[in-house]
């Protein structure tokens, strides 16, 4: 998604969002993330107002003070910035891949399953297996922090019985323009 | 879901990461870059212990022992290719840079009336915006940025400022540090003769 991105040129404008638009963004993170009110709280105190500045192809990003914190693709989940998700890797569940597909993720590939089903790669186990279509943080074989951000394409259950194609969409990887992106 | 634990529960705090200075990864995925040597100089010189972790043998066989020889040698290939890849595109990159020239056009409005466009300063990392009005304040007159007939970004100052902003750009004042003096060429541009008005 972000493979190009030019602040210049995508970002089409700034606002400052309502405060019942900023509540509701509240909610719906705490309802899908891990996070508790008040390591959120942390990151966003709630007196601070939240900018959306809107990109080409409906991808709105959510920042504070300059710094992007969240962004979100149309009206899909919301997905913390890399650099939020390396402060506080609980935010979101998390796959592995082996160490062979790192490579191929930081050029921007999407994740194949094979990537993940292997002996370096490693995915929820049945009790908490994730629908298609949730946010997740890839994480590398062998390496502490996550690589990038993802969204399942197929349900982990899914992704082992079928094991071909791909399996998580990337979003965002470290190296990609929006990561070069540090405030907006 | 909202709370991992039942009771009080304390903010969580964040996790401080090691960013590369030289290719602003997370240490650990330096390797993957395209500046490993650069990347290596710099642990070793700003965190020796960091770099003991993820540099030396035992850190290296460590590695070795998930991947088959061939592999290997092929990944390292890669990696030296994409290297040698990366420092020609920056070394070409500067080269453009140096190359690009700076356009101060005088542009002649009515007789004896001027507007001077300045087009070029981009390049050097000049935020335009804040330099229109940099000049704006030191002429005291209008200054913006607006885009040329081919499209791209220039500053308009009214009035004939030329020579004033051609000597700023030698001294090298606030903004527009960073900008030789050699690329900098002065344009005159005067209205056609009973012509349609230019841009």
């Amino acid at each position: 998604m972000f493979k190009k991105f030019q602040p210049s040129i995508d970002v089409s404008g700034q606002t400052s969002l309502k405060s019942s638009v900023q509540r509701s963004i509240r909610s719906n993170i705490l309802s899908h993330w891990k996070i508790d009110v008040e390591t959120l709280e942390q990151i966003w105190p709630k007196k601070e107002p939240l900018t959306l500045v809107k990109c080409r192809e409906h991808i709105s990003i959510y920042s504070l003070h300059g710094e992007p914190l969240f962004f979100q693709h149309f009206d899909g989940p919301f997905f913390p910035t890399l650099r939020l998700l390396h402060k506080y890797p609980f935010l979101l569940p998390t796959v592995r891949i082996d160490r062979g597909a790192i490579r191929f993720l930081l050029a921007g590939a999407h994740m194949m399953c094979p990537g993940m089903t292997s002996a370096g790669g490693y995915l929820p186990p049945p009790e908490s297996a994730l629908p298609a279509g949730s946010p997740v943080a890839i994480h590398a074989e062998g390496k502490e922090h996550a690589v990038g951000i993802g969204l399942t394409k197929l349900g982990t259950e899914e992704i082992k019985k079928v094991n071909k194609g791909v399996g998580v969409e990337t979003v965002t990887y470290i190296g990609d323009d929006f990561w070069a992106v540090q405030s907006i | 879901m909202a709370s991992a634990e039942p009771g009080p529960s304390q903010p969580v705090a964040p996790i401080q990461i090691l960013y590369c200075g030289v290719c602003t990864f997370p240490v650990e995925y330096c390797e993957f870059g395209s500046h490993i040597t650069r990347c290596k100089e710099w642990l070793q010189k700003e965190h020796p212990p960091l770099y003991d972790k993820y540099y030396s043998e035992e850190a290296l066989q460590a590695k070795l022992g998930t991947l088959s020889l061939e592999a290997q040698t092929k990944l390292e290939e890669d990696t030296a290719k994409k290297e040698a890849k990366a420092e020609k595109k920056a070394d070409a990159a500067l080269k453009k840079k140096m190359a690009s020239q700076v356009t101060i056009k005088r542009i002649e409005r009515n007789k004896r009336k001027y507007v001077t466009a300045i087009h070029g300063l981009e390049a050097f990392d000049v935020d335009l915006k804040k330099a229109a009005k940099f000049f704006a304040q030191k002429f005291a007159t209008g200054a913006s940025v607006t885009k040329n007939a081919q499209g791209f970004d220039e500053i308009v100052v009214q009035g004939d400022v030329s020579g004033d902003v051609v000597e700023m750009i030698e001294d090298g004042v606030g903004l527009l540090k960073g900008v030789p003096k050699d690329n900098i060429v002065e344009v005159e541009e005067k209205k056609k003769k009973g012509g349609a008005e230019g841009a």
